[in-house]
């Protein structure tokens, strides 16, 4: 807050203002004080130095804390020395950490207080000693007023559009608008050559870098501290504090917005040209790695070879250190589309790169470079060069036109803008606006590169009149005629859950050798980057979340299990991939809930394939079960599940090979085409019949691979009209049949619309039955 | 006359003694029967005197009907002591467990997505749907997010070569919405969503439910209004404060983000909200014009607003729950709490 407070008066606290900013889209992570909270600490000079008598490390210190007396303080800091001030905990202090500062005695020698490090007054994460204190500080004035440590440090999330706030200067611009007050930021006056040194520069690749400016400084004091504050704003941006030009450096980017560097002139040599790499290039970064670049990595090269991967990271064959005394400062303008993707390319994410790839004001090196050049030689001295540049500094404002209609305003927000508001806003964002007819022709600042076209400026009224203070409406409401596949499939879903099933989600990517085991005949479409490999294909179908779960279950003494999902399957073939919405379920435990009179019969088949008829029985076309092997499941209990002759699903036993691998016990699954069971019928009357039906029971006897759907297809086929419904009731095989034979019991329901059916009738649909099943099937009535 | 009232007093007896229906109907047949011994006392008036026949036939007359009225009286006593009986045989213990079929559910992001479907199909949206692994035209450039576009860093995608991802938001159903249809359109997108990304809050699937408005004369006020509305509607309450602030989308201008009133601590700052009294429950916008564009909408006759929400996040808000991975989980002892839920 103090620092943007030098750009213009914020009267609101930090709270507030913080709010204000979040309510134009620039959203408040935190707010956090500038220090923790301490009290008693003053600014102190050490006046003498001499050693504790019974200790070593310690030492004995005459210190002047503006008490008016002369304070005895035991010290352990090696850095202590006689006429250096630092931050005194005089008694009565209270360190962060509620820390309190007693009279004590340290090894028999009494001390009157406490000098401190940066680390005891919550300004250091680590120190090696006091924190010295410039030799202007006032003398027993209250550190922390004088520090100007109640103050807050507002941390703001910033969207990828909004690149120019990621420094002071367009922070300030935003706040003078939203604050309806003139902005003014600390003056920067062009420092003039004072010698002649310079490097020569070339751009090679100029769409890429379109400017370019150094600034040799030569005869820095390589003994130059970093003034405590720029210190203390580098520390309240979370930036560590490294050699005066660095600071500088990272200072300007996070005063402006301009990200800059500084290379030893040493290293550097005459000459430097921005250019992309070549295969086979290497360099080694300040970081410590070395990097392969190649053509796509815009470089900053100098006489041998690569200097800085440019708008990314330095390289630390010329960086800056604590001895050099000559340097070559740059400052240029990287195009977004030049460095988009490169630092993540090389695993990469840095304050500069961040900057250059969301667009960094291009109006703005040169007067960086100034800024940064007079701070460099206010604090290490030395004598600058000129600015040597390639490229053109455009004009403060695009050259486009863009034309905002007051219509237009209306039509998208819902709400007119009075002209003179929509000018103060757009004037305030530094927009130079001229009205025109029915609107304006309005030009942004270059900086904002978010700015584009008509609704960008409206988007920018909206914004800073607040959305808040928008109205609000609600549009007419029409009813849409069609019923969806969506809701019959919910239908569908909550059928499930009334048998007693829950749904279950699971990631639609599976490990691999899951994939492999349930469907070995397909290639599961790999993830280029999956999470795990545990989740790294699709699945070509719902079993294996479904099976998965169902052990995540039965870990946890859940037996009883009836799962279904609905979701995607993925299945790669010829023509690409097929992405199916299918419904699958899992079966295994008891049959039925556990009850005291209960049986306690387990699953089988047929409760799964009960489901499964279920699910159908809304379907138009005749379903049926046709024995079939699938890799997953039992050879002996699993079968496709036809509809209309069209393979729809399979249901079966997990196969026994499976259960062992995944120490599983015995389980049922079913999956199905989802769009298929969603579909339903209007159901057309037919009329009641107002006589009595009649039942005639037979029993047959046939070979034991006559399968019970073929009987029943069979009976279909006869079209007999009277009879209405077929039930098989009974299955038998033992006593008096032969060793490959059954017999199987079905109930012929017979009933005429017109007329009480009698003995005749019965007769003849029945013989008709028993003739047809003999002929086709070698079925004998069993008496 | 000594011989009936003798039978009488014995048979009174007998039915006082009878203990079932059966032993009182014998009684009835040999009292009173055709060849019972009341009935052969009336063949034998013949062999009295003529003039003491009309009494002695009168007195077995009395007997008769005298024994067959105790007969009845009886044999109501026995049926309702047989019904009784039969009552305090057939009790059953009520408080013994019911036979009951076992109880299932849907999800509990199912039923997010059915409450956000419901109140968007009252509003007349309907349904769309789109593929899961979606090309790169769909997911990022049609939405006016060009490759190397900032936004994409932020979306940690799956892909599986140079042109197909795992969609990383629902909003390509909106491009593949405008491609087939023509405006008016309204309509809502739920769907599987992914993104390469896996911590505390952070699953590497998760559900999103996009919606489209696209008509002549849409405006931001418009969405302002649909938007509070719906989130009113979807936490039952009335009273509940929204507010929009802007943010930035590459397919929305404006762009908002929706937050509500903390609806754990009501605004007064707590760890759900992270201490703001705001929960981000959405981001929204007005349909950019590039996006209209791209499919062929005539951006200067036609407005429109899209916006997209997290189903795990307003499932967690409504119901309370505080883990992000327990959706995906399927621990059954989780999914039962939803069961019977609305």
């Amino acid at each position: 807050m103090e620092w943007l407070r030098e750009w213009l008066p914020v009267a609101e606290t930090a709270e507030e203002f913080g709010h204000r900013l979040t309510m134009a889209g620039l959203e408040l992570d935190a707010i956090d004080a500038a220090a923790p909270v301490f009290s008693g600490v003053r600014v102190g000079k050490v006046l003498s130095v001499r050693p504790h008598p019974d200790a070593d490390r310690l030492r004995v210190c005459e210190v002047d804390a503006g008490t008016g007396e002369t304070l005895s303080i035991v010290c352990g800091a090696p850095n202590v020395t006689a006429g250096m001030l630092a931050p005194v905990a005089c008694i009565g202090a209270v360190l962060p950490g509620d820390f309190r500062i007693k009279r004590s005695k340290l090894r028999g020698v009494e001390s009157q207080g406490m000098l401190c490090s940066a680390v005891e007054v919550g300004l250091a994460e680590s120190s090696d000693g006091l924190m010295a204190l410039p030799a202007d500080a006032p003398i027993g004035a209250d550190f922390r007023a004088w520090m100007g440590l109640d103050d807050f440090i507002l941390e703001v999330d910033l969207t990828p559009n909004r690149a120019d706030c990621l420094g002071m200067l367009g922070i300030a611009r935003e706040a003078g608008v939203l604050l309806d007050h003139p902005v003014t930021g600390p003056v920067i006056e062009p420092v003039r050559a004072g010698a002649d040194h310079a490097v020569t520069v070339r751009v090679t690749s100029p769409e890429a870098c379109p400017l370019y400016a150094t600034r040799v400084i030569d005869g820095l004091d390589p003994n130059a501290l970093t003034p405590l504050w720029m210190r203390e704003r580098l520390r309240r941006c979370g930036v560590r504090p490294l050699h005066p030009v660095v600071d500088v450096t990272n200072y300007v980017m996070l005063e402006l917005g301009q990200p800059m560097h500084a290379f030893s002139a040493e290293a550097a040599g005459p000459v430097i040209d921005v250019r992309f790499g070549t295969a086979g290039e290497r360099l080694l970064l300040l970081n410590g790695n070395e990097v392969e670049v190649g053509p796509a990595d815009l470089l900053i090269t100098g006489a041998n070879g690569p200097l800085a991967l440019a708008g990314i990271m330095g390289g630390e064959g010329s960086a800056v250190t604590a001895g050099t005394t000559r340097i070559v400062l740059e400052s240029a303008h990287f195009s977004p589309r030049a460095l988009a993707g490169r630092a993540r390319a090389h695993g990469l994410h840095t304050d500069a790169s961040h900057r250059f790839e969301r667009g960094v004001d291009p109006t703005i090196p040169l007067y960086a470079m100034e800024r940064a050049t007079a701070l460099i030689l206010e604090i290490a001295g030395g004598a600058a060069g000129p600015v040597v540049h390639q490229g053109q500094v455009p004009s403060a404002h695009a050259d486009n036109r863009i034309t905002l209609r007051r219509e237009r305003i209306t039509r998208v927000l819902g709400m007119a803008f009075a002209p003179v508001e929509v000018e103060r806003i757009l004037t305030g964002l530094g927009c130079r606006v001229a009205a025109m007819g029915d609107g304006w022709e309005v030009l942004p600042l270059r900086a904002r590169f978010d700015l584009t076209r008509e609704e960008d400026l409206i988007e920018e009224l909206a914004r800073i009149h607040g959305y808040e203070r928008l109205p609000q409406t609600l549009p007419p409401t029409t009813v849409p005629v069609t019923s969806t596949v969506e809701a019959a499939l919910g239908r569908r879903k909550r059928e499930l859950a009334d048998l007693g099933f829950h749904e279950v989600i699971s990631f639609s990517f599976v490990a691999p050798d899951w994939a492999q085991a349930f469907y070995p005949d397909l290639e599961a479409l790999a993830l280029a980057n999956p999470i795990s490999s545990e989740l790294a294909v699709m699945r070509p179908g719902l079993w294996p979340g479904l099976v998965r779960t169902a052990a995540h279950n039965l870990a946890r003494q859940r037996m009883d299990l009836r799962l279904f999902e609905h979701g995607l399957r993925f299945v790669p073939d010829a023509a690409g991939l097929r992405q199916e919405s299918r419904l699958g379920g899992l079966l295994c435990g008891r049959a039925e809930p556990e009850h005291w009179q209960g049986s306690r019969r387990a699953v089988d088949f047929f409760d799964a394939k009960g489901v499964v008829e279920t699910l159908c029985a809304g379907a138009r076309q005749a379903l049926r079960f046709e024995p079939a092997t699938h890799p997953a499941l039992h050879d002996g209990q699993s079968a496709r599940v036809m509809l209309g002759g069209q393979g729809i699903g399979w249901l079966g036993a997990l196969h026994p090979s499976l259960c062992e691998r995944f120490d599983l016990p015995e389980l049922f699954l079913f999956e199905l085409d989802a769009a298929v069971i969603a579909s339903e019928n209007v159901p057309q009357f037919r009329g009641l019949s107002a006589f009595p039906a009649i039942r005639r029971d037979i029993a047959l006897v046939m070979n034991e691979d006559v399968a019970a759907g073929d009987i029943l297809a069979a009976i279909a086929q006869l079209d007999l009209p009277l009879l209405q419904e077929t039930r098989l009731f009974d299955v038998y095989r033992g006593k008096g049949l032969g060793k490959n034979e059954k017999s199987i019991a079905l109930g012929l329901i017979l009933r005429a619309f017109e007329r009480t059916l009698d003995e005749k009738d019965v007769n003849s649909v029945t013989k008709s039955v028993v003739d047809q099943l003999e002929a086709l099937f070698g079925a004998k009535p069993r008496y | 006359m000594e011989q009936v009232d003798k039978l009488v007093a014995e048979a009174v007896e007998g039915i006082q003694a009878a203990s079932d229906l059966a032993d009182l109907d014998a009684l009835r047949v040999r009292y009173l029967g055709k060849k019972g011994v009341l009935t052969a006392q009336l063949k034998e008036l013949g062999r009295l005197p003529a003039e003491d026949r009309p009494r002695a036939g009168q007195a077995v007359n009395d007997a008769k009907e005298r024994l067959s009225g105790l007969i009845e009286l009886r044999q109501q006593e026995l049926a309702s002591a047989e019904v009784a009986r039969k009552l305090r045989e057939e009790r059953v213990d009520v408080s013994l467990p019911g036979r009951r079929s076992a109880i299932g559910g849907l999800h509990p992001v199912t039923q997010t997505i059915d409450r956000i479907q419901t109140f968007f199909a009252g509003m007349g949206y309907t349904v769309a749907e789109g593929p899961e692994v979606e090309d790169d035209f769909h997911n990022f450039e049609a939405l006016n997010i060009p490759e190397e576009h900032p936004a994409r860093a932020m979306h940690d995608t799956f892909y599986f070569d140079a042109h197909r991802v795992l969609r990383t938001h629902t909003s390509p159903v909106q491009i593949r919405t405008m491609e087939q249809r023509k405006p008016p359109l309204r309509i809502i997108a739920p769907g599987r969503v992914y993104r390469c990304d896996s911590d505390l809050t952070h699953s590497p699937m998760f559900h999103q439910v996009e919606g489209l408005y696209v008509d002549t004369g849409v405006t931001f006020a418009d969405l302002r209004g649909v938007l509070s509305t719906f989130l009113q509607a979807f936490f039952e309450r009335d009273d509940l404060q929204t507010r929009f602030r802007p943010s930035y989308f590459p397919f929305t201008e404006p762009s908002a983000e929706v937050d509500i009133r903390c609806v754990h601590c009501g605004g007064d700052g707590c760890r759900v909200c992270k201490h703001t009294g705001w929960l981000e429950v959405m981001g929204c916008g007005m349909v950019h014009p590039n996006v209209f564009a791209h499919v062929g909408i005539d951006a200067e006759r036609y407005t429109g607003f899209a916006f997209g929400l997290g189903v795990e996040r307003m499932a967690m808000l409504r119901y309370g729950v505080n883990d992000l991975r327990l959706f995906f989980e399927n621990d059954v002892r989780f999914l039962e709490q939803f069961a019977r839920a609305g």
